[in-house]
């Protein structure tokens, strides 16, 4: 058996990219830095040889006006992908993407759509703080017309820009900057990972863990010493905040009795508790212990390692939480953790100990 | 500035054109003023922007418009709308929230849509559709298409941050779009002077490198005139080109009354201003050139009449949404 072909999250990006050009004329790439030499982290990288500085644009620093120059071009039948490098940046051009784009479709009577993808970046660590690194995902969720995926494998990023690109509405697509360096399997030809479908990425039996984005990737890691432990996790990946697939939590949770919502995003207001308030309702009966959310505490970035180090949570929060909802006394995974500790960076304030900075 | 009402210009220009922007101009006109007429009825379920005064700016600019150009306006938008070739019928409807209406009843007066006529959008966040045309501009550009792209915005658009982003853009993509800010002098009740500094307004777009002229927005002549020159420029690959009118508007900002016992203006402005009507003005002005007769102006009003009642039944008698449409388009398939 041959091989199974393995790409980085960020060269998953950059294909997708590629390929949906390639295929349909009608998409274009613009962002502060898309032709650069860094090309966002590698996720452009190539596209301005192979496509041109006519359909990869570099713009000036006007997020909100070029998001609107954006929603015209859509509106003329042009399909943009507009990139940016940190997630706080979108801020700046709310009002064109609440104001305008979320709800065209809808207020001028389905005549007209914003076919339209707004790439962005959150990320963790680095001494990137309070404006650097905002996870604040949420906030799209709350605005009828939008769609908010998140995908959390080179798998999903590759398959979900696809869909996005093709996708008729506004998309906001969020990458954490800890995703794009993950390496896993990536076809090579254009295949799409539905919006709207969430993921069973590792059954279980005792708990259920709806995670998204790069907390994804934690729970995984807190799985594997769970299992050792004897708890059976199930973790579902969201991959899509907007709209929720939410039948597939049900499910679940029908089955272990236990939710576990852990989202890089902040306490309240969060995801999560979107997470928990759709199952509270709709299978509470189910539910043999109260929900639980991991975020990050209501309190801005700090810049320091020696703050962050408390700030963000990680798999062994997460293996900490889950023992407590199962009823595992702590004591007899103390041995565990201790073990993963070891494993862990001195700061954890990066990905992982390879990694030098800045970001 | 140049008296256009003078100069030989004017008698070379095609009597009809003249006609079709008086046309044009009371058809906005009495549109708005039989809103006025019905408004207090409680049918009319939605904020009005009364563009009436303005007139001579949507006829002047839009008779110089093929219908391939698109347009995109804000929340002072019926003439506008009328002015790009949108069916006032639909328009109508959509103020009395009629599933007929240009929009379904979901828009409003503030958002309305004629895709027929490329009338592509009003909406009424300040200075919000003004990067969207720079942005079918754009589109133009890439689909290598001759269109131009026309954003039409009040003076108060010149304080948002959408207005100089945009101009820098276009700017720098010499991008076929023509900018055209309806100057009335106050935004809601704030007159201009408490909300810019003493600048012209033509500066800012001169400062972003872009062509810019201002000229009397009361002046269907003049706003025709300068309008066809620079899209002549815009067309001719020129990049883009930034108009200011100067005008004023004769009712409240929002609704169909008058509003001097405010205190916000005077009086004497509101007559002063009143005397420069721009229908009267165009009105005198092909009696004395005879370009038409009082008979034949006379008719015009009277055909319009009927036009804009043929649109009030329609638009009285029209369907409202059923309850099942409201979750419907919500997404795009």
């Amino acid at each position: 058996m041959t091989k199974l072909r393995e790409i980085t999250y960020a060269e998953a990006i950059a294909e997708a990219i590629s390929q949906s050009m390639e295929k349909d004329p009608s998409v274009f790439i613009i962002g502060e830095g898309v032709p650069d030499p860094k090309a966002i982290f590698g996720t452009t990288k190539g596209l301005v040889e192979k496509y041109g500085s006519d359909r990869v644009l570099d713009m000036p620093v006007s997020e909100n006006a070029l998001t609107g120059v954006c929603i015209g071009t859509a509106l003329r039948g042009m399909r943009p992908i507009m990139v940016h490098q940190r997630l706080d940046f979108v801020l700046l051009a709310m009002d064109q993407i609440v104001n305008n784009s979320a709800k065209w479709h809808y207020m001028f009577g389905g005549q007209t759509s914003v076919p339209f993808v707004v790439r962005a970046v959150i990320g963790m660590g680095w001494g990137q703080g309070a404006q650097h690194s905002q996870n604040i995902q949420a906030i799209f969720t709350h605005i009828p017309g939008l769609k908010v995926v998140m995908p959390a494998t080179p798998y999903d990023a590759k398959g979900l820009l696809i869909s996005s690109i093709q996708d008729n509405n506004p998309v906001i697509f969020i990458e954490h900057r800890w995703l794009h360096h993950i390496r896993g399997h990536v076809p090579t030809e254009m295949y799409n990972v539905p919006i709207g479908k969430a993921e069973i990425i590792k059954d279980g039996k005792d708990i259920t863990i709806a995670s998204t984005s790069y907390m994804t990737i934690e729970a995984l890691n807190a799985t594997k010493v769970l299992e050792e432990a004897g708890v059976s996790a199930e973790i579902i990946d969201i991959r899509t905040l907007k709209p929720l697939d939410d039948s597939m939590i049900i499910d679940s949770v029908k089955k272990t009795g236990r939710l576990l919502a852990v989202d890089s995003g902040y306490y309240t207001g969060g995801f999560a508790g979107e997470i928990i308030a759709r199952i509270s309702e709709k299978a509470f009966e189910y539910l043999k212990v109260p929900p639980q959310r991991i975020t990050l505490p209501d309190i801005p970035s700090p810049s320091t390692p020696a703050l962050t180090k408390y700030y963000y949570p990680r798999h062994i929060d997460i293996i900490q939480k889950v023992c407590q909802m199962t009823g595992k006394p702590t004591s007899q995974i103390t041995h565990l953790i201790e073990l993963e500790r070891k494993k862990e960076p001195q700061h954890l304030d990066v990905p992982n100990k390879e990694f030098t900075g800045p970001f | 500035m140049e008296d256009h009402y003078n100069s030989k210009l004017v008698i070379k220009l095609n009597e009809i054109i003249l006609i079709q922007i008086y046309k044009i101009m009371v058809l906005i006109r009495k549109f708005e003023e039989k809103i006025i007429e019905l408004y207090s009825e409680q049918e009319m379920r939605c904020p009005v922007h009364l563009c009436i005064g303005h007139e001579a700016i949507p006829a002047g600019v839009c008779e110089n418009l093929n219908k391939g150009d698109v347009v995109f306006s804000n929340h002072r938008s019926h003439g506008h709308y009328i002015a790009k070739g949108g069916d006032i019928k639909r328009m109508l409807a959509e103020i009395y929230g009629k599933v007929t209406g240009c929009s379904k009843g979901r828009g409003g007066s503030m958002h309305l849509i004629d895709l027929s006529a490329n009338f592509l959008a009003s909406t009424p966040i300040v200075g919000g559709t003004i990067p969207l045309a720079a942005g079918a501009a754009l589109a133009s550009k890439m689909q290598n298409k001759s269109n131009v792209s026309v954003a039409f915005f009040g003076d108060a658009a010149v304080e948002e941050g959408t207005l100089h982003e945009t101009l820098n853009f276009a700017s720098l993509h010499k991008l076929p779009v023509l900018f055209v800010c309806e100057n009335n002098l106050y935004s809601t009740q704030t007159h201009i002077n408490e909300r810019q500094p003493a600048r012209e307004i033509v500066k800012v777009a001169e400062g972003h490198g872009i062509k810019a002229f201002r000229g009397d927005g009361n002046n269907a002549i003049e706003v025709y005139e300068t309008a066809k020159n620079a899209i002549e420029h815009i067309k001719s690959g020129n990049g883009p080109v930034f108009l200011e009118f100067l005008t004023y508007r004769f009712r409240e900002h929002c609704g169909p009354n008058e509003d001097v016992s405010l205190g916000y203006r005077t009086k004497e402005e509101i007559l002063e201003w009143t005397k420069k009507d721009p229908i009267k003005k165009l009105g005198n002005k092909l009696l004395d050139d005879k370009i038409a007769t009082n008979e034949e102006l006379e008719k015009i009003e009277h055909d319009t009449g009927i036009q804009i009642e043929q649109a009030v039944s329609f638009a009285k008698e029209s369907q409202f949404p059923k309850k099942d449409s409201m979750d419907k388009n919500v997404y795009s398939e």
